[in-house]
């Protein structure tokens, strides 16, 4: 018999207040809503332990419970919503753990949670669809009761979401040796066959027709004696034929075929996601790659140039890129991208995407301490967009709304990153309607490590041979099978859901804890890596190249429920797992570690020195591949590109007396306003760290870049800085990526990093890379990354793509749709500054203070968010030419100029110019300080003549900055002493209102600061 | 001088263990980060300590009520050793999610020395969101507010909150006899933060304003702003404008931050 404890709310409740206004918001006129908690106990207790069970479970002061049902006086409707069988449920878990702790007994059974959301006011097609709103059936059931229904059947009804898998473990053999060129093609696209289904003549009619020009699909569709069958296969392993044929010649020299979990093993290991194929692979002439031929090469060119003054000391070939802190510690970087998962589920994608983050520097070298996240950009639809789209045809799987996911992908970082204890210092949002079918959901992580742990360089790790292979944290499920081929294909109607799972911060605090905390510098483990994509296929495999060999035992590894085939134990993506190497004289000590602190570890196999990936399953041998042939065995595929240069339209502008409403427009846009509301509600402040803010001056504006104290004893602080300017790929990637580059650097720049001090991180998004086009798009970004680079000798660090962000499917009248994202490529910048005493914020100080630019203002409006603007106006797409170009050789001395007075305290307030240019960055340091300024932009060096280019042209190497009085002389001598000719004195702070006069020498803009501010917070204000 | 010994529980999702350390340690006491499950096993350990420290953070996630299910765990484990430590003249800080917890194990306010019994509750903010920003603290607010050890001497001081279950709440008349018997230590009110950033003083719909209570003996305090946040002047959202202001008038910005008292005040309790 299974218990269902409901628990309601006896004093008002804010969170049902608070959905009933943001559905009402939506247009529900729901008049009453209540909240009840619900707990499903498998188990059987007595009426006694239940009581204490469901005392425990709720607050007497502020909760009531009850073992039956009960409903408030007011309703119309229930909806009970609850997870799946086999997602991650958290509140359940964590339930079942206290319960043991009460009744002091282990059970076995589960604990689930759900809820239900009583309301009245709304039609029944309205509960419908807030029913929907409140749960996504891809993890959750959602079940809805009208109020007659829910009296008759006396409440909602006991649901036990358990997993149920009846069919026995097994290994297929996989017949590749006689597969034909068709057959291997299927098998690399469909997937491994499973199968058969019987289906309709109806159906198979329906299915042939659809599949006529696609001969992989129509030959799954058999017609025998008269029945109808669909071949069903397990999903794609993304293997293209040349791949497949050499797996197949593999196989025919070892006169034998594949068992699945070899062919799926190798299908991982081999994807996009895990060998970034498409950067290693020969591109034109370029033999090396993209990747090593640009980026790596940047590199190695720089640190040989800055000699003693690198500061690499481990890059691009660990989890995350280390670099040196100071004498005794050093810090470590990653950022990730979490896209495919986050477009079905943002919620969990997110979730999973910031705690999967964390694993990369918890796997760095010996293992480091997380201490920064960085969340987004995160790249969406604009959130009013509501016109739906779909996957399927005849309006199946319908996407998720921009909002839906916006909304999600926050309280999925909110939830990660608070729940972890790191600080969510960075975070940005950028809007593009061809983020519509695959928003882009980037997610970063900074360790801490003490360069010697235990006497060891924690930088260095190695498995040897004998050591035990140990899996810790989380169980093994179904979560996340084919989640890296998935997110090397284009999404349709094909992807599977199992893709999607929600991630457990608080299993992975306890296993960061206990690992990095305390075994590391216990030395209880040679080595250690996190499970992401790929599993343990890749985790063990990755690991067993230090030791030469591994040999696994399946049938040891934790399981969440019983059933789980062997390969899909291999290449399950489960959450909260990390894998280490134990030599067998720690192993009693470490597990007992473990034990202590609440955290499974459990023995699954040896590192060897085999050469080979050997996998046992009940004794049986079901994968023996050669280790050699599993890492390096894909052949290389030249790839070809091509590249036309983009002519566009170039718009004309008849020019404005005043700019006064374009500045409060541009203000109100939603790359531009103010993302306080979400700021607030992610942790920027533990671990005591926190020193530039993400919200800074008295008008709280967003800034460009922050800075947090890794070690508390210590006033050395890591500046970070992000740049992003997908825009500019419209006219040319080149641009785009250099432009990208250097508003990284400005960013870290402005508040006072040091140049030589500042390493990168890149991050691709491309789409459709299987055209030469964007392929030659890439070629570019990746050639301006390289020059950039070089010129300002700055060394990438880490690095991770996601080649494929295309959502193909269909609109509201059913018409067949492809939406690309413009390619985008993130630059995150990283710099150690010595005295985070000397930073400086954005906000303009005192009245009197005089304001600077510093570059150029160029005639360069081309992409920039005003022409958006002006061309939404007149419903057109305004892109023109003109895109901003970088001349990173007179940028240098600015670029050194600026931190050196800023750290001899010569300037009160600095910020880059970025996105809607000079007008936006000299608007944002007057709201950030609530003062005024009265300036003119008659003289500032640069090309730009007409008001509006002056004001929104977003050339590149520019910064506004404030200077006070008696800092004035020595400011400008330094400036001079460096060489920047580029500087020009706007005018001063005032206290309130905000004047430009143009370059006719007339005022062009003038308004009161608080408008501004209202202007640029009103835009999410109701979020 | 000894310097007291100072136990900061982890484990279970405790988050803010090494800056509360770091400030105990700043403030002259000697402080060890002790797991819990260490506690449970080390039969009495606790005996060794002059200061018990509940951090803050997110343990078990806030799942079933923030603080609760590690309340729960204290309380089925530990009962006895936390019930005479608190009968010793011993002190305990709950910060935050340390402050549910204290809550949920009934050792504030214990009226009528009612140790165990959960008399008052920390709920979703009114906003039913999570909330990170600095507010102004009026600390012994009342003329009859116990005199704490963890509040001596402080009067009006800023500090950052970040929580999203912090709104105090318990029935009318437990809220008067809290008042009655002084037992608020701390209470949110309008001064240089709110004036800064045009912010309402109360940040959570906390009733009376309280951010901050103490048992009868004021050795028991709980509090949700975090004062291991404020320990040096870069702390402050606003020290960039600050210092520049101070240094215009030929002053010198000082190092130390206000929640620096809260631990100097423990550590000098035993001196």
């Amino acid at each position: 018999m299974a218990h269902r404890i409901e628990v309601a709310p006896k004093i008002p409740d804010a969170r049902a207040k608070v959905r009933e206004e943001r559905l009402r918001n939506l247009g529900f006129p729901v008049s009453d809503l209540s909240l009840v908690g619900v707990y499903t106990l498998e188990d059987n207790f007595d009426a006694g332990t239940l009581i204490r069970i469901a005392d425990m479970l709720s607050n007497p002061v502020s909760q009531g419970y009850s073992f039956s049902w009960r409903a408030p006086e007011n309703f119309d409707f229930a909806i009970e919503t609850g997870f799946l069988p086999g997602v991650t449920d958290n509140v359940g878990n964590t339930a079942g753990e206290a319960i043991e702790d009460l009744i002091k007994t282990r059970f076995r059974k589960n604990v689930y949670s759900s809820e239900i959301t009583f309301l009245s006011g709304v039609s029944k097609e309205q509960a419908v669809m807030i029913s929907e709103r409140l749960a996504n059936p891809l993890i959750q059931r959602i079940h809805l009761k009208t109020r007659e229904q829910f009296e008759r059947e006396q409440g909602m009804g006991t649901v036990i979401p358990k997993v149920r898998l009846t069919a026995n473990p097994k290994v297929d053999l996989v017949d590749i040796l006689n597969a034909d060129e068709i057959e291997l093609q299927r098998i690399g696209k469909l997937g491994i066959y499973d199968h058969d289904e019987e289906i309709s003549a109806r159906d198979y009619a329906d299915r042939v027709l659809s599949s006529v020009k696609d001969q992989l699909r129509r030959g799954d569709l058999v017609e025998k004696d008269g029945k109808f069958f669909q071949k069903v296969r397990r999903g794609p392993l993304a293997l293209d034929s040349v791949y497949m044929k050499t797996i197949q010649s593999y196989f025919q020299s070892k006169g034998r075929n594949p068992k699945d979990i070899e062919l799926e093993s190798l299908a991982q290991t081999w994807s996009e996601h895990c060998k970034h194929t498409i950067f290693a692979d020969p591109i034109d002439e370029i033999k090396d790659g993209l990747f090593k031929h640009f980026i790596k090469r940047a590199t190695e060119e720089v640190r040989r140039a800055k000699g003693i003054k690198d500061f690499c000391v481990s890059v691009f070939s660990d989890n995350s890129g280390i670099i040196v802190f100071d004498e005794k510690y050093n810090v470590c970087f990653k950022v990730e991208t979490h896209n495919s998962p986050s477009a079905l589920d943002p919620y969990g994608g997110s979730i999973t995407g910031i705690v999967g983050v964390n694993r990369d520097p918890m796997g760095t070298g010996l293992g480091s301490k997380p201490f920064i996240n960085l969340s987004g950009p995160f790249c969406f639809a604009p959130p009013d967009d509501i016109l739906p789209i779909y996957k399927g045809a005849n309006k199946s799987q319908r996407m998720l709304l921009p909002r839906q996911t916006h909304d999600g992908v926050v309280d999925g970082v909110r939830v990660g990153g608070n729940c972890s204890g790191i600080p969510t210092s960075h975070f940005r949002m950028v809007y593009n309607y061809r983020y519509k079918g695959k928003p882009l959901v980037h997610v970063g992580t900074g360790g801490v490590m003490p360069k010697i742990s235990a006497g060891r360089l924690s930088h260095e790790k190695a498995a040897l041979e004998g050591d035990l292979i140990v899996m810790t944290g989380g169980r093994v499920g179904k979560d996340g099978i084919h989640g890296a081929t998935f997110s090397s294909e284009a999404m349709d109607s094909g992807s599977p859901a199992t893709a999607v799972q929600i991630g457990d911060p608080i299993t992975q605090k306890k296993m960061s804890d206990a690992l990095i905390k305390e075994a590391r510098d216990k030395k209880l483990y040679t080595s250690i890596t996190d499970n992401g994509a790929g599993g343990l296929s890749c985790s063990v495999a990755e690991m067993a190249k230090e030791s030469g060999g591994c040999k696994v035992y399946l049938d040891k590894v934790p399981l969440k429920y019983p059933g789980l085939n062997p390969w899909e134990i291999w290449i399950s993506e489960s959450q909260e797992r990390m894998t280490l190497s134990v030599p067998k004289n720690k192993i009693k000590a470490f597990q007992e570690l473990m034990r202590k602190r609440g955290v499974e570890s459990t023995v699954i196999g040896e590192f060897t020195n085999s050469g080979k990936c050997e996998v046992e399953f009940n004794g049986e041998k079901v994968m023996d591949v050669e280790m050699s042939f599993l890492h390096d065995g894909l052949p290389s595929r030249a790839i070809t590109s091509s590249y036309t240069p983009q002519v566009h339209e170039e718009p004309v502008l008849a020019p404005r007396k005043r700019y006064t409403k374009d500045l409060e427009k541009m203000l109100a846009r939603f790359n531009v306003a103010s993302i306080e509301y979400v700021n607030r509600q992610f942790d920027h402040e533990v671990q005591g760290g926190s020193t530039l803010k993400p919200l800074q001056g008295r008008g709280q504006v967003n800034a460009n870049a922050t800075i947090t104290r890794p070690v508390l004893s210590s006033m050395k602080g890591v500046v970070v800085s992000q740049g992003i300017n997908p825009a500019y790929s419209d006219i040319d990637p080149y641009h785009m990526a250099a432009c990208t580059i250097d508003s990284a650097v400005r960013g870290a720049i402005s508040v006072g990093a040091r140049l030589d001090k500042i390493a990168l991180l890149d991050n691709f998004c491309w789409c459709s890379s299987n055209e030469p086009e964007r392929l030659g798009q890439l070629k570019r970004a990746c050639q301006a990354a390289y020059d950039i680079a070089v010129k300002y000798r700055l060394p990438f660090i880490s690095g991770k793509d996601s080649m494929f962000n295309d959502f193909k499917g269909f609109d509201e009248q059913g018409r067949g749709i492809k939406i690309s994202i413009p390619p985008t490529l993130l630059i995150t910048v990283v710099a150690v500054m010595d005295d985070v005493r000397k930073a400086v914020s954005m906000d303009a100080k005192s009245p009197g203070d005089f304001v600077y630019v510093v570059g150029e203002t160029n005639e360069e409006l081309g992409a920039s968010e005003y022409y958006a603007m002006r061309g939404e106006e007149v419903g057109k797409k305004f892109i023109g030419n003109n895109v901003p170009a970088v001349s990173a050789a007179r940028n240098i001395q600015k670029y050194e100029a600026i931190p050196e007075a800023i750290n001899r305290g010569l300037i009160s307030s600095c910020q880059s110019v970025d996105l809607g240019g000079l007008a936006i960055a000299l608007a944002k340091t007057s709201i950030a300080g609530l003062r005024g300024m009265d300036l003119s932009i008659e003289n500032i060096p640069g090309s730009a003549k007409m008001n509006h280019s002056a004001l929104f042209s977003e050339s590149q190497g520019r910064f506004v900055l404030t200077v006070s009085p008696e800092n004035d002389s020595a400011f400008n001598r330094i400036m001079k002493d460096y060489g920047v000719g580029e500087l020009e004195y706007l005018g001063d702070v005032t206290l309130e209102r905000f004047r430009i006069r143009g370059r006719d020498g007339k005022i062009t803009v003038n308004i009161s600061v608080e408008d501004m501010h209202e202007a640029y917070k009103s835009t999410f204000k109701e979020y | 001088m000894v310097k007291p010994k100072v136990l900061i529980l982890s484990g279970y999702g405790i988050n803010c263990e090494e800056e509360t350390a770091f400030a105990f340690r700043k403030a002259g006491a000697s402080p060890e980060i002790v797991h819990i499950n260490d506690l449970i096993e080390k039969n009495r350990l606790l005996r060794n300590y002059q200061i018990l420290v509940f951090p803050g953070g997110f343990s078990y996630g806030d799942d079933t009520g923030a603080g609760n299910a590690l309340a729960n765990r204290i309380k089925n484990h530990l009962r006895d050793d936390l019930l005479e430590f608190i009968h010793r003249d011993k002190l305990v800080l709950g910060i935050c999610n340390g402050f549910q917890v204290l809550v949920n194990l009934g050792l504030v306010p214990a009226l009528d020395g009612q140790y165990g019994s959960r008399q008052a509750a920390l709920v979703d903010n009114t906003s039913a969101r999570y909330l990170d920003r600095w507010v102004d603290l009026a600390f012994s607010p009342f003329p009859n507010t116990i005199k704490s050890p963890w509040t001596k001497d402080i009067t009006r001081i800023s500090l950052p909150i970040a929580h999203g279950e912090g709104r105090f709440y318990a029935e009318p008349e437990v809220i008067e006899r809290i008042k009655q018997k002084g037992l608020i230590a701390a209470r949110y009110s309008r001064g240089e933060m709110c004036t800064l950033y045009n912010l309402p003083a109360n940040p959570n719909g906390s009733l009376e304003n309280i951010a901050g209570i103490t048992d009868k003996t004021g050795k028991v305090l709980g509090m949700m702003p975090h004062p291991e946040r404020a320990i040096h002047y870069t702390h402050y959202p606003d020290w960039t404008a600050r210092k520049l202001e101070l240094e215009k008038s030929g002053r010198k910005i000082s190092e130390e931050g206000d929640g620096n008292k809260i631990f100097t005040n423990g550590v000098d309790y035993f001196r």
